[in-house]
């Protein structure tokens, strides 16, 4: 669909959801500054003490990320635009990400609230930083703009690298910190040289100028193929595919599980978006029903390629790992693949899928974050001997896992085998078995590893010398409660969810 | 009243139930289950008096019964659309049954009661799910949702392997399924956008071909196999089969029960039900390997049972025989052969059902199984011993007795298309009663051995949970008809909606 392109000054009032996100991100700082001078900050022993300046900055951050939600609310949706002369995209597909980022800033702020570990250690800026980060993935998602796509996937980067080292005595959170870091900048400069090259070849910076060049013809396979490539490893550092995935198990290890339950869906979800933006409206051409691949270079097969490698390395290298916090890494590697598996199939169906399948993820992935987060309040319980008997201990706690569990195997009835359902669909409607065929037998292998935790939980005693586990906090119940009934809902009513994820497909493609 | 919903899904109404009861009212939780299951059975006695004999079902959309049809997700024209017909009518009789019989067989279970009747009621819902679908997405989420309260009810109340024996499983059956995804989304594009099985049999779905791996098949057949290695787990087929031994040794009894008697029909059934009449030239295509596979079943099924020295083990295996007699009569391509096939399925239901039984009975007392660790138990226990023998000589297809009328039926029907490898199934027989009265004389004759001089009889609760399938072992294998006469029409109508 072709966008109006508005000026700079017209422009403003539709980019006020992010306009408030970094008013919010000042008024955060400015409030903590003042409201906390004179006390010196509480050191991290002082657990489960919460002090009113704690509750302030959360309440600033969360009224923020409401604000925005009210402005984009408000602006409604006339028809897809082009904002300040054409560099970000506001069409349903933005739009939908933009309410999708909001929505997970808000939730890991609020399962941050009763995480011991972080409370009153420079909340801050956590919070700051966690709705600078949203603000960086808003835009990540609609830009159409080179050098904007850059800005926007560094703004995701900077903040995220300062969250993984959050727990500064830690030395696993440091480790992490400089490993996502040294990642994040081979990553972004290799997609930077990439974009080079496509500039030099195109002579633009802007999408669909570029793919006017593309479609023109003319430019040699390896010309093509080395910025693609380059391009891909940026994109992929983000998502955490094969084979840039290397930092994840470790900073997902290291840093402290609210955020690592944030990285796991946020930056992954923005980094899907720009992928799939970035490929449909550069390299591929014609309309909604009947898009298809131009310029010398197949990029749909090499996306094929990656996302198998993706989910088959992720589930296996799964497997192995004791920690549940690695475990959940691999597997949202894996889980990335299966996304890209969508990315394959152009024309609407995939990415609808997609963005049904990510709405899935998040309720699930962060629900399963979030017990384990529950139960290491106290101290950090996050091997699977942890978990043992916890089904006996404290059922909802070990159902609610199991429900998670199970659906991000994908195992009927539960929301994570309806949004696997939905990829497959779009793959086999393309007549691309072989992918659809590694795709399922994945399946199999992730159930093995989910398996082990449920079997840890359920099957498993408890072990008598073991004291009991912290109970379940107020906010904790209630996110578990608000990611729980969707999962399993969603397993058997999801016509909503369906329509608001063909409704959200669209993106605009010219002007 | 939308009969087969209820049918379905009221042991569902009891779970809330057995969850607030407190866990030390025990039996208050055992009859809570128990009326779970009586609902479900009371529904199944009237839908045998309602059933009319006559009607077809299969591919006749119009002649299936007790059909409920709504809308359900439209975006992806998924309906709730249950309905059945002379194939199914006989497996939800067979399903009701055995569920509520092996709730009195679990009264013996005595930790987590809740958790145990409720997954045993949620894997009720799923069975009598899988047998009353018509909606492919639907049969497949009932197909599924089994999975999960099996894993756990091995897992949890199981053996001393049972964490193994329920990873297996859970895994095996997964990967069967997963396939038979892939096949349902091949269909549903191929047919038009449709999940309803009954067009999807009217639709000539079968031409064209699928390109995978460099290797191109005819879609027909493509999807024939894929949906072939789905339900070949299940029923299971050799080499598919390995799951089963160790799942139906390390099962609480009950659920080795529900295991073998209803379980592993499921994979017959969906041939039954799916392939055979959406995919009749694959169907044709793929007999002769089916009969083949149906004589490596029997014998290599009856071969392992003679070998083994755990008694619940060797009927594991016997299972793997006699499912064999199924497929020799589904391949058979002839009206006594598919007859006989779904009959078998019945009875092999009832009877493995028995032995299971029997020896849930006898592990209770002894706890162990060995067959060679006991010895003349006739004289000490005699009803069990009674019952014991009615039941494997029902196995061995003793004249008189039920399983001789399906084996029969089945070697009747085989022998008219594959005569020389019938002959050779028919061997299954011989090594059959070879293994049972070897391992019946081993167990009840002989000099009583003194460990066991004080075993007490069978109880009262025992005998009612076996009662009702001797009885019917030994009626339809005088007077099949009550089973027989429900498949007929809808087997023959098969037969020639397949084989012309």
């Amino acid at each position: 669909m072709n966008g109006t392109v508005l000026g700079n000054v017209e422009s403003i009032r539709y980019f006020l959801p992010e306009i408030v996100l970094v008013g919010t991100i000042l008024a955060v700082i400015a409030f903590e500054l003042l409201a906390g001078r004179g006390r010196a900050p509480e050191p991290p022993t002082a657990i489960g003490r919460r002090s009113p300046v704690c509750d302030g900055t959360l309440a600033i951050g969360l009224l923020g990320v409401a604000g925005s939600l009210a402005a984009l609310l408000s602006l409604g949706y006339e028809g897809p635009l082009l904002l300040f002369e054409g560099a970000i995209a506001w069409d349903p597909f933005s739009i939908f990400f933009r309410w999708f980022f909001l929505a997970v800033a808000a939730a890991v702020l609020l399962i941050a609230h009763p995480y011991r570990p972080l409370v009153c250690l420079h909340y801050g800026e956590f919070v700051s930083l966690v709705v600078g980060t949203a603000f960086g993935m808003m835009l990540l998602a609609s830009s159409t703009n080179l050098l904007l796509v850059y800005l926007a996937l560094e703004m995701v980067s900077l903040p995220s690298y300062i969250l993984a080292g959050f727990l500064r005595g830690d030395r696993k959170s440091s480790e992490a910190a400089l490993k996502y870091a040294v990642y994040g900048a081979a990553a972004s400069g290799a997609m930077l040289y990439g974009f080079s090259f496509l500039y030099g070849m195109t002579g633009s910076i802007h999408f669909f100028e570029m793919r006017e060049a593309i479609a023109s013809g003319g430019i040699p396979v390896v010309h093509l193929l080395v910025p693609i490539v380059l391009v891909l490893a940026g994109f992929g550092y983000k998502i955490a595919a094969v084979p840039f995935h290397m930092w994840a198990p470790d900073v997902y290890e290291g840093s402290a599980t609210p955020i690592t339950a944030f990285f796991s869906v946020g930056p992954k979800a923005a980094g899907l978006a720009v992928l799939i933006r970035f490929f449909h409206s550069v390299f591929a051409a014609g309309g909604e029903a009947s898009l298809r691949v131009i310029g010398s270079v197949d990029w749909t097969l090499l996306l094929a390629i990656l996302s198998a490698i993706t989910m088959t390395l992720g589930n296996l290298a799964a497997i192995g790992q004791d920690n549940l916090k690695r475990m959940l890494a691999y597997s949202s590697i894996a889980h990335a693949g299966t996304m890209l598996m969508g990315a394959v199939v152009l024309g609407g169906s995939g990415v609808h899928a997609i963005l049904f399948y990510l709405v899935v993820y998040a309720f699930m992935n962060l629900g399963a974050f979030l017990v384990v987060i529950a139960i290491s309040i106290d101290k950090r319980r996050e091997t699977i001997a942890d978990f043992r008997g916890l089904g006996w201990r404290m059922p909802f706690l070990g159902v609610s896992m199991t429900v998670f569990l199970l659906s991000l195997t994908g195992v009927p009835p539960t929301a994570g085998f309806v949004a696997k359902f939905a990829i497959l669909r779009a793959l086999i409607e393309e007549e691309i078995y072989w992918l659809a065929v590694i795709g399922v037998l994945n399946t199999v292998v992730s159930l093995y590893y989910y398996a082990r935790v449920i079997k840890a939980m359920f099957l498993d005693a408890p072990d008598p010398t073991e004291p009991a586990l912290p109970s379940l906090s107020r906010i904790h119940l209630a996110l578990l409660a608000l990611f729980l009934v969707p999962t399993i809902l969603l397993g058997f009513r999801f016509g909503v969810l369906d329509a608001i994820a063909a409704a959200s497909r669209f993106l605009v493609v010219g002007s | 009243m939308d009969i087969l919903t209820w049918i379905t899904f009221s042991p569902l109404l009891f779970i809330p139930i057995l969850l607030l009861l407190p866990e030390n009212r025990k039996n208050a939780i055992r009859w809570t289950a128990a009326a779970g299951t009586a609902v479900p059975l009371a529904l199944a006695v009237y839908l045998y008096g309602a059933f009319d004999r006559t009607l077809a079902g299969i591919n006749e959309p119009g002649s299936f019964q007790f059909v409920v049809r709504n809308p359900w997700i439209e975006s992806f024209s998924i309906e709730y659309y249950m309905g059945i017909d002379g194939l199914s009518v006989t497996m939800v009789l067979l399903t009701a049954l055995l569920s509520f019989l092996c709730i009195f067989a679990s009264f013996g279970i005595d930790r987590g009661l809740r958790g145990y009747f409720s997954l045993f009621l949620l894997l009720e819902v799923g069975m009598m799910g899988v047998f009353c679908a018509l909606d492919f997405f639907l049969f497949y989420l009932f197909w599924e949702i089994m999975l999960l309260p099996m894993y756990f009810l091995i897992g949890v109340w199981g053996g001393p392997r049972k964490v193994y024996a329920a990873i297996k499983f859970f895994l095996y059956t997964l990967f069967g399924s997963v396939l038979m995804l892939l096949c349902i989304l091949a269909l549903y594009f191929k047919g038009g956008h449709t999940f309803d099985m009954v067009r999807l049999m009217n639709g000539a779905v079968e031409s064209g071909s699928i390109g995978l791996f460099g290797t191109a098949l005819g879609f027909g057949k493509a999807i024939f196999i894929g949906l072939f290695i789905g339900f070949a787990i299940k029923v299971p087929i050799f080499p598919f089969h390995t799951w089963l031994p160790d799942a139906h040794v390390e099962a609480p009894t009950p659920i080795s029960v529900i295991l073998a008697g209803v379980l592993l029909k499921m994979g017959t059934y969906g041939m039954l039900r799916i392939s055979y009449p959406i995919l009749p030239e694959a169907t044709r295509w793929f007999a002769p390997a089916l009969a083949t596979f149906a004589l490596v079943n029997i014998v290599y099924g009856a071969l392992c049972a003679m070998a083994q020295k755990d008694l619940k083990k060797l009927i594991a295996y016997s299972s793997i025989s006699h499912m064999g007699f199924v497929l020799l009569g589904m391949s058979s391509g002839t009206v006594q052969g598919m007859n006989g096939a779904v009959l078998q399925m019945f009875n092999h239901g009832t009877i493995t059902a028995m032995l299971f039984l029997l020896v849930g009975v006898i592990y209770d007392r002894a706890h162990h199984r060995e067959i060679e660790g006991f010895g003349g138990l006739a004289g000490r226990t005699p009803i069990y011993a009674t019952f014991s023998a009615l039941a494997f000589f029902a196995a061995i297809g003793l004249p008189g007795l039920s399983g001789f009328i399906s084996e029969a039926l089945v070697l009747i029907g085989g022998f008219r298309a594959f005569p020389a490898l019938t002959i050779l199934c028919a061997s299954g027989i011989v090594l059959g009663a070879a293994y049972m009265l070897w391992t019946y004389q081993r167990i009840f004759l002989g000099p009583l051995n003194e460990k066991y001089s004080a075993l007490p009889e069978i109880d009262g609760r025992e005998i009612f949970t076996l009662a009702p399938l001797a009885a019917l072992a030994v009626l339809l294998g005088f007077y099949p008809h009550p089973i027989l006469g429900m498949m007929q029409s809808s087997m023959s109508h098969l037969v020639r909606a397949v084989w012309g």
